[in-house]
């Protein structure tokens, strides 16, 4: 099918753009406000202190609505493949393009999905969920009806325990539980592209119709970390399940968030809900500036309007959105042409029944694959390393995985890997805005250098020279790079004391003022052995010659 | 050699008495005789002799698809057929071509059958007349037949220019027409609330609204989802069995066809009546309903205790509240499904387009007539979210009530129902406009739409001659998915009953057809 073009409409079909700043006029200007700081640990309820000047503190409420996409071969109710970045309307069926007559037919794997997703985050199933028509007209939503899961979803009542670091200090860790209020099945949309020059609106239906899962959380969370640590911990869920994707830039996992202030003790202020927060980078800053936004307007005397804001992330703020989508009535209908969607366990699955036909909730279960946390703690237990450091290793998408490929490959105490990893490794490919399947570095090449450092063929200096070579990633192993560039360890005790002699000679003053009785000096004798011998020198061995010579 | 059933012809294309492409191409050339009755808005002329080209290829290999191979059959045009312009008789969708055949139509085609063209109806399915659709009015065969003309048109013999010409009912009337007027041996029809059995009772034809569920939806414009059916339209109950066998069955791009295999049958001639029991219920003694069809009611209810029936007054207490309560579910699903059409991916699309709000409201004004615009609005109306609770949900426990009243029926031992299929036979078009389309479609779905609120399997026998020569069906209702048992009890009645042919002077006498005249033995 081509692409559909339409002129593009004036006003009310517009999305944020730059042009709608003027909007903020009114409100507080987007530079005076600071990247809010922690507002949580200063101004939560409870701990907070009471607010200068008899001012009370406010405190935050923040509830999200996540939108994941499900990973699946075909969309929710069309047999259309699914695929980002496909060229335009090249995955549209009659039903996605919805052609009159056309019917849907529910995806298993969909609903298997969201059953899987549901289990991982406690979730009760229920056994019988519905699907609805909601009603509005957008150019890319073809029936002008989105099927979804408005009265009956498929999974509700759990619960996501996440952690974050307060104030950003790696070794204060707080865990919290958010409450998911549902998780319910129902279609993306299409997309619109705005031509602003040629005044057209281009539709592409590729998405249309494609499985999500939406997880909507209770308002349990007072801070954009909280948020952001939440769905970060959401997104390692989905992707361990493989439910979803969960890749932010791609739109696999879209973020809406409620966000509200208010006086301890005192009821909920208005919220508004923030849209369009498409990046983990932005989540926390949207959520904080929104916040800030909204305590400064009620300390302006200000109200705070129900509505709905688009984070704009080149200008860092909210702006509210023009179309008035918050204000529409959905006139939301059952779905006549789907069925209830029945789920059952093993008790109450029917004899003889076509096992393609059903989806038992306990045969999923049985199967889930273990979820972060628990991997989280089965690290800190079987390689004795701090609980930050598997979250660390979890949170780089194939960090974990390297990591134990290299403990496997190596002698070397993993306790003394994980340092390798975090510091070395990690701290380049970040410089290097590399992930780690993009390492140049491979887990058997770290493990080779971290062998010949284990067993003493090389300084710890030196095998930071092979891994600086390493990174180049030519191709040669790290022992080809230390035979190339001579960095093994001295290991003649002859050839170490008469380059120790040579340096006591060339430093006369510093010897006597050891022997003078200033120990500390002799740190510098060391280095300078090291310097000349350019780190291949055993430390332990190069002290133990120095003392021995300067006590003759 | 049009006049007879399907099953008879289907014998004389095996006995090879006449070969597909010649049977075809009479059809087509009566087609073109009774133009103006508007029965069909598309003729699809070429892919029709194609298809019978193939069929007798079929024939002289001696490798027939089915019972439906070379057989000439009509399809309403709500049903999506590839590379046939399908257009629910609405400006809306002039000139779409679907790029796929609805499963019924598939499944036709699958059998060798014959499609001619697609047939008028009201604007997508919304009417009880076949007159309010955008290609005008269907015209009732019967208007020209020998037996109404002899009573009603005294001193008028010309065909065109007479101002008394009968309505078809609706919305399928096109495919009533179609079949009551020979030009095919079967039609599809699609039944929401009578919109099958309506227009076969005033046609003189058989109309079957098999259970929900029954036979795939898919590729059938909707008109309200969970109750639209497709229905059958032929001249006699055992062709509708034979067309009943080739379209019922799991679809799976229909979720809401039911999982069991459907198994075809074949009706028997004999049934033992003493083991029946026949449901009348008290009330369908409805407002409006005409003494001459009350009374044909009574004589048929005569027939079956004549016959060793047990025959027993029903009630069906919610009937009263059925229509009101299916306006409501109605008009809220069409303004659900219509909310597609919005000039974008197909259809009609407006010029006006200085936005696309002005372009979605100029095309549907534009694209949709004065009754679909109508039921939209009420329909969104049900449907805001203040309303929802006390028109929609009230409704739905309305519909809940009327289908547990035929529960209860059938629970109670009742086998078939037995009523009215329309208050009366048909009347002329001039009497019939003066009232609106909600009226109508109000007054005359009231004894065929609760079943479509039920989900039940109806069917309407054509039973005899109003004084004025216009037939007059009665209905049977059954259990669901006891479409045999129902079929059965109807085909012994049409045996019966033997309702008079329609006599078509001057169109069916072009030297090859005269039709076999009967005489009524039911109702004298």
């Amino acid at each position: 099918m081509a692409a559909s073009i339409l002129r593009r409409c004036r006003g009310s079909l517009q999305r944020c753009r730059a042009g709608d700043v003027a909007a903020l006029h009114s409100g507080p200007s987007p530079r005076r406000v600071q990247a809010p700081g922690p507002i949580a640990s200063g101004r939560r309820a409870g701990n907070s202190p009471a607010g200068e000047r008899g001012v009370a503190p406010w405190v935050a409420v923040v509830g999200l609505e996540i939108h994941a996409q499900i990973s699946s071969n075909s969309k929710l109710f069309s047999g259309s493949q699914v695929q980002f970045a496909a060229p335009p309307n090249s995955l549209v069926s009659f039903f996605d393009a919805s052609l009159p007559g056309t019917l849907p037919a529910l995806n298993r794997r969909c609903v298997e999905a969201a059953v899987m997703t549901g289990l991982a985050l406690n979730c009760s199933i229920n056994k019988k969920s519905l699907f609805d028509r909601k009603h509005y007209f957008y150019a890319d939503l073809p029936a002008g009806y989105q099927i979804t899961q408005q009265r009956l979803p498929v999974a509700v009542n759990g619960s996501l325990s996440y952690s974050f670091c307060v104030g950003g200090k790696k070794n204060q860790m707080l865990t919290r539980t958010v409450r998911i209020k549902q998780i319910q099945l129902e279609q993306d949309s299409g997309k619109s592209l705005h031509d602003d020059t040629r005044s057209q609106t281009l539709i592409d239906l590729n998405r249309a119709g494609v499985g999500l899962m939406e997880v909507v959380m209770e308002p349990d969370m007072s801070s954009g970390e909280e948020a952001a640590a939440a769905v970060r911990e959401l997104q390692l869920i989905l992707q361990t399940l493989g439910s979803s994707q969960a890749i932010m830039a791609e739109g696999q996992l879209r973020v809406d968030a409620n966000v509200s202030v208010h006086h301890p003790g005192e009821a909920y202020g208005v919220r508004t809900e923030v849209k369009n927060i498409n990046s983990a980078r932005f989540l926390a800053r949207a959520i904080d500036y929104e916040i800030q936004r909204q305590i400064k307007e009620l300390e302006n005397g200000g109200t705070v309007m129900n509505e709905t804001r688009a984070f704009d992330y080149k200008l860092g703020c909210t702006i509210p959105m023009r179309d008035k989508e918050g204000k529409q009535d959905y006139r939301f209908m059952p779905e006549p042409n789907l069925p209830p969607l029945i789920l059952y366990d093993t008790k109450s699955l029917p004899a003889n029944t076509n096992h393609q036909q059903v989806v038992n909730i306990d045969w999923i279960r049985e199967r889930l694959p273990d979820l972060p946390s628990v991997r989280r703690v089965k690290l800190v237990e079987q390689y004795g390393i701090l609980p930050e450091h598997s979250f660390t290793l979890l949170n780089e998408d194939g960090l974990m995985e390297f990591f134990e490929n290299v403990v496997r490959q190596t002698q070397m105490n993993p306790k003394k890997v994980i340092g390798w990893i975090l510091n070395d490794m990690l701290g380049y490919l970040k410089q290097h805005n590399l992930t780690v399947k993009e390492s140049p570095v491979s887990s058997l090449f770290l493990a080779d250098l971290l062998n010949l450092l284990d067993r003493g063929a090389i300084s710890s200096s030196a095998a930071k020279q092979v891994l600086e070579e390493l990174w180049k990633g030519e191709g040669k192993t790290p022992l080809q790079i230390v035979k190339e560039k001579t960095l093994e360890l001295i290991q003649d005790q002859q050839e170490l004391e008469q380059i120790c002699q040579a340096v006591m000679e060339g430093h006369q003053e510093e010897v006597m003022e050891i022997k003078k009785g200033n120990r500390k000096v002799l740190n510098k004798l060391i280095g300078l052995v090291q310097r000349t011998t350019r780190g291949r020198a055993d430390p332990v061995l190069v002290k133990q010659i120095l003392e021995k010579r300067l006590s003759q | 050699m049009l006049c007879v059933s399907l099953r008879e012809i289907s014998a004389a294309l095996k006995e090879g008495q006449v070969s597909p492409t010649e049977l075809c191409q009479r059809c087509l050339s009566f087609i073109k005789a009774t133009k103006f009755l508007n029965a069909y808005i598309t003729i699809a002329e070429e892919t029709a002799l194609k298809q019978a080209e193939e069929s007798e290829k079929r024939y002289r290999r001696g490798q027939i698809l089915g019972d439906l191979d070379g057989i000439p059959v009509a399809v309403k045009d709500n049903f999506s057929t590839a590379g046939i312009e399908t257009t629910c008789a609405s400006n809306m969708l002039k000139g779409y071509i679907p790029p796929y055949n609805a499963t019924v139509v598939q499944k036709l085609l699958d059998q060798g059958a014959v499609l001619l063209g697609k047939t008028n109806l009201d604007e997508f399915a919304m009417g009880s007349g076949s007159t309010d659709g955008t290609f005008g009015p269907v015209r009732n065969p019967w208007s020209y037949s020998r037996q109404y003309r002899d009573k009603c048109v005294p001193s008028s013999h010309t065909e065109s220019g007479d101002s008394k010409w009968l309505i078809t009912g609706g919305s399928s009337g096109g495919s009533a027409a179609a079949v009551s007027s020979f030009t095919c041996f079967a039609a599809l029809g699609s039944d929401t609330g009578g919109s099958t059995r309506n227009p076969a009772a005033h046609c003189g034809v058989v109309g079957l609204k098999p259970t929900y569920g029954l036979i795939s939806r898919h590729g059938l414009i909707p008109l309200v989802n969970s109750m639209d059916v497709p229905g059958i339209l032929t001249r006699c109950v055992d062709d509708a069995a034979i067309v009943l066998g080739v379209l019922a069955g799991h679809d799976p791009k229909d979720s809401t066809t039911v999982q069991d295999p459907f198994k075809p049958f074949e009706l028997t001639s004999y049934i033992d009546a003493s083991k029946l029991c026949i449901g009348i219920p008290k009330e369908y003694h409805a407002p409006g309903l005409s003494s001459e069809t009350r009374a044909l009611w009574s004589k048929a209810a005569d027939l079956f205790e004549n016959a060793g029936a047990k025959v027993i007054e029903v009630s069906l207490p919610h009937t009263r509240y059925s229509i009101i309560c299916y306006h409501v579910l109605c008009t809220a699903e069409v303004a659900s499904n219509m909310a597609r059409f919005d000039g974008l991916e197909y259809g009609h699309r407006s010029s006006m387009d200085k936005s696309t709000e002005v372009m979605y409201a100029a095309t549907r004004r534009e694209g949709f007539n004065d009754v679909v615009r109508g039921r939209i609005l009420s329909g969104n109306y049900f449907l805001l979210k203040q309303n929802y609770e006390n028109y929609f949900i009230k409704a739905q426990k309305v519909r809940r009530l009327i289908a547990n009243d035929f529960v209860n029926v059938f629970r109670s031992g009742i086998d078939v129902l037995l009523t009215p299929t329309t208050l009366s036979d048909t009347i002329p078009y001039v009497e019939f406009i003066k009232e609106d389309n909600r009226t109508r479609s109000a007054q005359d779905d009231i004894f065929t739409q609760a079943t479509n609120m039920a989900g039940l399997p109806a069917i309407t026998v054509p039973t005899a001659l109003s004084e004025k020569g216009l037939p007059i069906g009665l209905q049977f209702i059954g259990r669901a998915f006891q479409e045999k048992q129902l079929l059965t009890v109807a085909k012994w009645f049409e045996k019966q009953v033997n309702f008079p042919m329609i006599q078509l002077p001057g169109m069916m006498d072009h030297g090859h057809t005269v039709c076999h005249h009967q005489k009524s033995a039911f109702f004298s």
